[in-house]
């Protein structure tokens, strides 16, 4: 039954160009897919993540939130000590005494996700059997599902993909002949989301719903006819479960800066058939603000020369936005990998002569830096300060995957994150 | 299995990579995924180091791991002697590298790299962070120090120590070298190596030359010292100097050491702590409750300046240091409290609630616990945060590091007279105890932080109907209770209904409240 989709236009997946991409395979200097609970345990308001590791994994994420969060945080570690690596059998009841002090702890958790990691992915530790036989001993109040976040197959945000992903065979069916509806996916600020939902609603789209939502129970149906809007670029796995469940992926920029998110809600309104004078109409006045917004620190960071060190899959549409709307100068684009079927509508926004790299040989990368000389650089958190001694101005890409910086409203904020730490340098004189 | 929320100490790895960045020439070639290169930031953000840690990750794949994941540790240690060209190597595993037993040490035997390779096993699924880093350093100095040449020591030379243990993000470690290394010289004591931090691979070659050793944090030192008294007739100190009354006894036992006279030293030296605290302004302090938590060594003597140079009671102590517990509990014993061993922030949690103390000194997770119960708290013991890490000279230990302490503990604390007129006008609306001492800002307490309180004390009492469920709080009673402090007003009301159990009464009056207050007072 695709009568409703009759109506639906759907753009064809574009391919993007073919560039050369620079591939590297030496020491990686980024985080693991662990370190998406930081900003997943927030969103979903009544999820609890355990990671099944080693004290590696806990100290890692005491580490990278930076700080301690004051309230006692939706997540945990159960740590695999020298007995149970000794026998199996003994480390599935050990996890399931772990998870029946927590769930006593937190009665109010009603989705737990057992989530894997190094060293429980190479000891071959089945965390998905273990959610099966939890959840029917926890089943209805708890429901139990597991991914891995492990550093050996994940870096940084494709922890949250795998998340999403395991979400999606649990999403309600929706039935075939349902309208279409769109489903935009990937974690947003809770603010930010807001105000995408105000914009479909003005646009006459609907329903929309987000993945993932902030209450467990609430999670977005799926079916053949559900459009798919990514929110964010790191989703390649979430969107094949999605797909397999019949729904349709709309291929778009991201929604990063006033173009990139006019770019990305014109995707959703053709697809739902909205005509351009509403589309302006209800666009116009936000995406004006937004480009005041930039503009105003467009006379800093015009000309500068960026160099992004790969971290969190945002770096290629952060470029194509730097460049974009700010006329600054990517020198050297790196990402952990390179989906070019999610990232085609970006790399194809972006200026052939900019050098896009994909892995990493961390050392090899510093020396390329060191010789760019750039304005600025964007990098983990590890190698920000040592850069700021050699004289290289730099943004820890972490705050950008932490801070509201998607649509209309938060175009100016993102802009002010590049900045910022321009604007300190030339206020310092010690 | 254990279920941990925060843990206390990093993995042993963690413990290595602490010994490699303190010195200057050594490289760590560490076999592990890529998720494990965030250790840097600890270095880097946490301690604001300038360079990144000499640790070379290898960021093997799962793709990697059904082929020749032992050749990737080749390249890596290969490539990282060619690009840092370190006098000497540490390598070694982390907790997923253990697992797949590639054996990083016998294989850089094979290398015939034209340097040290110190191969360090540490045991990532039983042991943890200090004992990473004590383990690495006795092995680079069992490995190198036999290397050293003997030398005929001059007739007259100055007695000469090295001094063991500051490593890179170690709590205070790098002032509190400045001041022991300072203390020394004026004891006329030439200090002939520091290590591991700030230290050359050669230095260790020349530990041997010392007539003994100082060892300033035994988490971390204490190993490699007993080597080296086995293998050099070495002795090594016991005493940490942090506190005036134990820098004193450190520099009698250096005295002996060294066949010197101290007392010339031991007159002249004097910090202000002494007559800080004796200072009428600081009466407000004699008796104020204390609870302690965190590494071995400096809880055991902060429990000492706490009690004996402060005029605080201890009235709880503890540590995450399993190595360390037996002295933990001996010292438990001079205070007359039950030692708390253990890694569970959520046990410490419930101790420091059950104990209700009026000053917390522990860790960065006691800071967290002492702030949503409304208590004031000192920072004294790793693991700490980058607030931690302060910009001026702030050492813990010797005469200096007392001035320093003695401002430490008194500062989260509501100053004497503040807190008598506290007492007195109970509902001024911004000048109250929820509100935090005033030279703090307002930042402190939030109102609705200390209800909080108020309702964590309450909930106990309704659980457990045996206490006093049946005794009843008369209006008046339960008013004047609110009067009191609310981080004594739990202890206020088990008091009180325990006076009226005791008695037989079944309500409370404010009589009641009074008469208990006096039968309970010291």
């Amino acid at each position: 039954m695709t009568l409703v989709r009759e109506h639906v236009k759907v753009p064809d997946i574009a391919n993007c160009d073919d560039r050369p991409v620079l591939r590297e395979r030496g020491q990686h200097e980024v985080f693991c897919g662990l370190t998406g609970i930081m900003w997943l345990h927030r969103k979903i308001q009544d999820a609890f993540f355990l990671i099944v590791g080693s004290r590696t994994c806990a100290h890692l994420m005491q580490s990278a939130a930076g700080v301690m969060i004051f309230a006692e945080p939706r997540f945990g570690t159960a740590i695999m000590e020298e007995r149970d690596l000794a026998g199996l059998a003994d480390m599935n009841d050990e996890l399931d005494a772990v998870v029946d002090k927590l769930l006593k702890r937190r009665p109010d958790i009603r989705l737990l996700f057992l989530v894997g990691s190094c060293p429980s992915e190479v000891i071959k530790l089945d965390l998905s059997r273990a959610a099966q036989r939890l959840s029917r001993t926890h089943s209805p109040d708890v429901r139990i599902l597991n991914y891995s976040g492990s550093g050996i197959e994940t870096t940084f945000t494709q922890g949250e993909d795998a998340c999403l992903a395991s979400l999606v065979p649990t999403l309600p069916p929706e039935p075939d002949n349902a309208p279409a509806s769109l489903m935009v996916v990937g974690a947003l600020a809770d603010v930010v989301e807001d105000q995408f939902a105000r914009l479909f609603d003005q646009l006459g789209i609907g329903p929309v719903r987000f993945l993932p939502a902030r209450l467990a129970d609430d999670m977005p149906s799926v079916g053949p006819n559900t459009l798919v809007l990514l929110a964010q670029p790191f989703l390649t796995d979430t969107v094949q479960a999605l797909e397999k469940r019949g729904a349709t992926l709309l291929q778009a920029p991201f929604p990063l800066g006033a173009q990139g998110t006019t770019a990305w809600l014109k995707v959703a309104a053709d697809a739902f058939g909205v005509d351009q004078a509403t589309f302006d109409n209800v666009t116009d006045k936000p995406r004006q603000r937004a480009q005041r917004a930039v503009a105003l620190h467009h006379e800093q960071l015009s000309g500068k020369k960026v160099f992004f060190f790969p971290d969190s899959q945002l770096e290629i549409p952060l470029a194509r936005f730097l460049g974009e709307e700010l006329d600054m100068v990517a020198t050297e684009v790196g990402t952990p990998y390179l989906d070019k079927r999610l990232m085609a509508p970006e790399l194809n926004a972006l200026p052939s002569q900019i050098d896009v790299s994909e892995g990493q040989d961390v050392d090899l990368q510093l020396n390329r830096c060191r010789e760019e000389r750039p304005d600025i650089a964007v990098c983990g958190l590890g190698l920000a300060n040592p850069l700021e001694v050699e004289g290289i101005t730099t943004k820890w890409s972490i705050e950008l995957v932490f801070t509201p910086i998607q649509g209309y409203e938060q175009a100016g904020d993102l802009a002010e994150l590049f900045a910022r730490p321009l604007n300190r340098r030339t206020r310092l004189e010690v | 299995m254990q279920l941990t929320i925060w843990t206390y100490e990093g993995p042993p790895h963690v413990g290595a990579m602490r010994i490699a960045t303190a010195m200057t020439d050594m490289h760590y070639v560490l076999h592990a995924p890529q998720g494990d290169t965030y250790a840097d930031l600890l270095f880097t953000m946490i301690e604001r180091r300038k360079k990144r840690p000499p640790v070379t990750y290898t960021t093997f794949q799962a793709r990697d791991l059904g082929g020749d994941t032992s050749e990737l540790f080749m390249d890596a240690a290969r490539q990282a002697h060619e690009m840092f060209d370190p006098a000497a190597m540490i390598v070694g595993a982390s907790c997923t590298g253990e697992l797949i037993q590639d054996d990083p040490g016998g294989l850089s035997k094979t290398m015939g790299l034209p340097i040290p390779v110190i191969p360090v096993e540490l045991p990532s699924y039983s042991k943890k962070e200090n004992w990473g880093a004590s383990e690495t350093f006795y092995q680079i100095v069992r490995s190198l120090a036999p290397y050293g040449q003997d030398i005929e020591t001059e007739p007259g030379a100055k007695p000469s120590c090295n001094i063991l243990g500051p490593t890179a993000l170690g709590f205070r470690h790098r002032d509190d070298v400045t001041e022991i290394v300072r203390l020394l010289e004026d004891l006329g004591i030439h200090v002939n190596v520091v290590a591991p931090l700030d230290a050359e691979t050669r230095d260790i070659l020349e530990l041997r030359h010392a007539d003994f050793n100082v060892v300033l944090y035994p988490e971390i030192a204490n190993t490699a010292a007993q080597w080296l008294k086995r293998t050099y007739r070495q002795p090594f100190t016991k005493t940490v100097p942090i506190g005036v009354g134990a820098t004193k006894d450190f520099i009698r036992e250096i005295a002996e050491f060294a066949g010197l006279n101290a007392e010339d030293l031991l007159e002249r030296a004097e910090s202000r702590l002494p007559w800080y605290s004796r200072s009428i302004d600081s009466t407000y302090l004699t008796g104020k409750r204390v609870f302690l938590f965190g590494d071995a060594t400096h809880v055991i003597a902060m429990a000492r300046v706490a009690e004996k140079e402060m005029g605080f009671k201890v009235v709880g102590m503890g540590t995450y240091s399993r190595e360390f517990a037996r002295d933990l509990r001996d010292a438990a014993k001079l205070y007359d409290v039950e030692p708390l061993i253990t890694d569970d922030y959520l046990e410490v949690e419930e101790q420091i609630q059950a104990l209700q103390p009026e000053l917390v000194l522990g860790t960065q997770m006691e800071r967290h616990i002492a702030k949503r119960l409304g208590i004031p708290c000192a920072v004294i013991s790793a693991p700490v945060h980058v607030q931690d890490y302060p910009a001026r000279y702030s050492p813990q230990m010797g005469f200096e590091g007392a001035n320093v302490l003695f401002d430490t503990l008194v500062h989260p604390l509501t100053m004497g007279l503040e807190e008598h007129l506290l007492n007195m006008f109970r509902d001024d609306f911004e000048f109250n105890d929820a509100a935090g001492p005033s030279h703090l800002g307002h930042a402190a307490v939030s109102l609705a932080a200390a209800q909080n309180q108020e309702d964590n004390e309450d909930a106990p009492e309704q659980a457990a109907p045996a206490g006093g469920a049946d005794i009843i709080w008369l209006n008046d009673a339960e008013k004047e209770l609110k009067k009191i402090p609310f981080f004594v007003r739990g202890k206020a009301r088990r008091n009180t209904e325990k006076f009226a159990a005791e008695h037989g009464l079944a309500e409370i009056s404010m009589e009641t409240l009074y008469e208990a207050k006096s039968h309970f007072s010291r």
